[in-house]
């Protein structure tokens, strides 16, 4: 086993998921990220009510 | 007319300070003791650390923000409390030794109705030979001072890389029972960033090593979110984060040592082992910072006031229960002491109960696990609610807070962003709710699956950025600051 786990056929890092495409180009693409920065608000809005008490 | 100290002006201190004057008025004195001169937006340091923000950008200067709000100010630090006055008279005060304001030393006696200790940590880094950047061998980014050292720390990493050397560049914790592992996750982000747009990511091996016995815990024994239609655990979040930029992974390690150019660290299996490095962040341990209570007689009763590690004691649970038996309602509700009904604790500067990931140790009895974060947002809705309760408890002149902020019933949000502008800019945006598992609320994973995600985007960019605005006009004491929530 390697000590530090940097990702190479067959070591760990190989098992975990990555991003496809399509995945990559959502995360930097403005109208996309526009919806999306308006739903994490609304979540992190509702978190916040819900932990004021 | 009423008197409320509020001991420390960081996040915690300086919300609970702002929320007392604009409910109390001018018929009562709220008074900050801070031995700092300015306040720290803290999660922007990480900016500050890699160049994308100066000091100036994440600090401003307490002393007129206080002038304007009619809250006096005290740039001194905290030495003792004595909660049962002295001698014959009973009235609580507290010691304090200047800092500033060109009293350097001096002491004074400040008596108090109310007391708030929002102390904040002590940056412990004497308990790991060799970390920390006065007197060892790594940076720091726990301070805007730091932060910027770090920045001129790694500048010379950047030059070493454009040479066409190699570098090795490890991010981490530097003690088996470090917290904050949000901070060295974001810093190690953004390092990653930094030398990827620069186009030298073929000669850096960037390396994080963590307290953590898995990736993903983040100290708060990681947590489950909904990806792809499928519900996994933050372990392989973080992991997919790291292995899409090719950054290696240490866990279940305690930091032992570090000499110039190597770390010694000992892992959960017991093996003692050491890494080769170039540049080095490590998060030092945190711990209280040291006052000590006394009694009216002169004698020492800090062990009925403070935790052996510094941190006060509040109204949580703490007969120290087996891992299997930890509760949610072991989490303390009010923040206030059981002894001294006037005295509350905010921020890190409260005792949790416990952890809130499994504790382990090594095979050699070496504890290795994180302790709980209580930084950030839970601090400063901790801050509001304990300076609601103490409005409440003068004018209804009773001893019974109203108002609770606890951990295993309110969320936290952590926006790990890198970039230096709007368009290509990304994050890592996670929120979780409650910080601290209630598994009697929800049984399967302990949060609420709607309200804990995590997700990567040019949209948490966006958000960090706002949030860095908002939280310092807010503390600034702007128009309208007080709709701005924690």
């Amino acid at each position: 086993m390697s000590l530090i786990r940097k990702e190479r056929p067959y070591e760990k890092a190989e098992f975990a998921p990555k991003p496809t495409w399509i995945v990559r180009f959502l995360r930097q693409n403005v109208l996309f990220q526009f919806y999306r920065f308006i739903m994490i608000n609304i979540k992190m809005i509702k978190l916040i009510f819900k932990s004021h008490k | 007319m009423k008197t409320i100290a509020v001991l420390g002006g960081g996040v915690s201190g300086h919300t609970a300070a702002q929320f007392l004057k604009r409910k109390l008025g001018k018929n009562h004195r709220v008074i900050v003791v801070t031995p700092n001169a300015k306040w720290n937006w803290i999660p922007s340091n990480i900016w500050v650390g890699i160049g994308e923000m100066k000091k100036e950008d994440v600090t401003f200067e307490l002393a007129p923000v206080y002038k304007k709000m009619n809250i006096e100010y005290l740039q001194a630090k905290a030495v003792s409390i004595h909660p049962n006055g002295q001698d014959k008279d009973n009235s609580p005060y507290v010691k304090i030794e200047y800092t500033g304001q060109g009293k350097v030393g001096q002491q004074e006696e400040l008596k108090y109705d109310y007391l708030i200790n929002a102390t904040g940590p002590k940056l412990n880094f004497h308990k790991t030979e060799g970390i920390g950047p006065e007197h060892g061998n790594t940076v720091s980014v726990c301070t805007y001072d730091h932060a910027e050292h770090a920045f001129k720390e790694f500048n010379g990493i950047i030059e070493k890389l454009r040479r066409g050397e190699e570098a090795t560049i490890v991010i981490g914790t530097g003690h088996g029972t470090c917290t904050c592992q949000g901070a060295a996750f974001e810093y190690l982000m953004n390092i990653d960033h930094k030398i990827t747009s620069l186009g030298l990511k073929d000669k850096a091996n960037i390396i994080y090593i963590t307290n953590e016995a898995r990736l993903g815990d983040f100290g708060v024994g990681g947590m489950h979110l909904k990806k792809g239609g499928y519900i996994t655990h933050s372990k392989v979040f973080a992991e997919s984060l790291f292995a899409e930029r090719e950054i290696g992974w240490i866990t279940g390690a305690h930091v032992e040592k570090v000499e110039k150019g190597t770390i010694h660290f000992e892992q959960l299996d017991g093996q003692k082992r050491s890494i080769n490095y170039d540049f080095g962040m490590l998060i030092p341990p945190f711990s209280g910072v040291g006052i000590t209570a006394v009694d009216n007689d002169g004698s020492d009763i800090t062990e009925k006031l403070f935790k052996p590690n510094g941190f006060m004691i509040v109204d949580a649970d703490y007969t120290g229960k087996e891992y299997k038996d930890w509760s949610a309602k072991d989490w303390p509700q009010t923040l206030q002491n059981p002894e001294w009904s006037n005295i509350f604790a905010v921020g890190i500067a409260f005792a949790p109960p416990h952890a809130i990931s499994e504790p382990r140790k090594s095979v050699n009895g070496t504890p290795i696990a994180p302790t709980p974060p209580r930084t950030g947002m839970p601090s400063a809705m901790m801050g509001k609610a304990v300076a609601l309760s103490i409005c409440d408890m003068i004018k209804n002149n009773n001893t019974t807070p109203r108002h609770t902020a606890c951990m295993s019933e309110m969320g936290a949000a952590c926006v790990a962003s890198t970039g230096s502008n709007l368009i290509n800019g990304s994050a890592v945006s996670m929120t979780m709710f409650p910080i601290v598992q209630n598994f009697e609320k929800y049984p399967e994973h302990g949060r609420s699956l709607s309200l804990t995600f995590g997700e990567v985007g040019l949209a948490g960019h966006w958000i960090k950025t706002l949030l860095h605005y908002l939280f310092i006009y807010k503390a600034k004491a702007k128009p309208l600051w007080w709709l701005i929530p924690e």
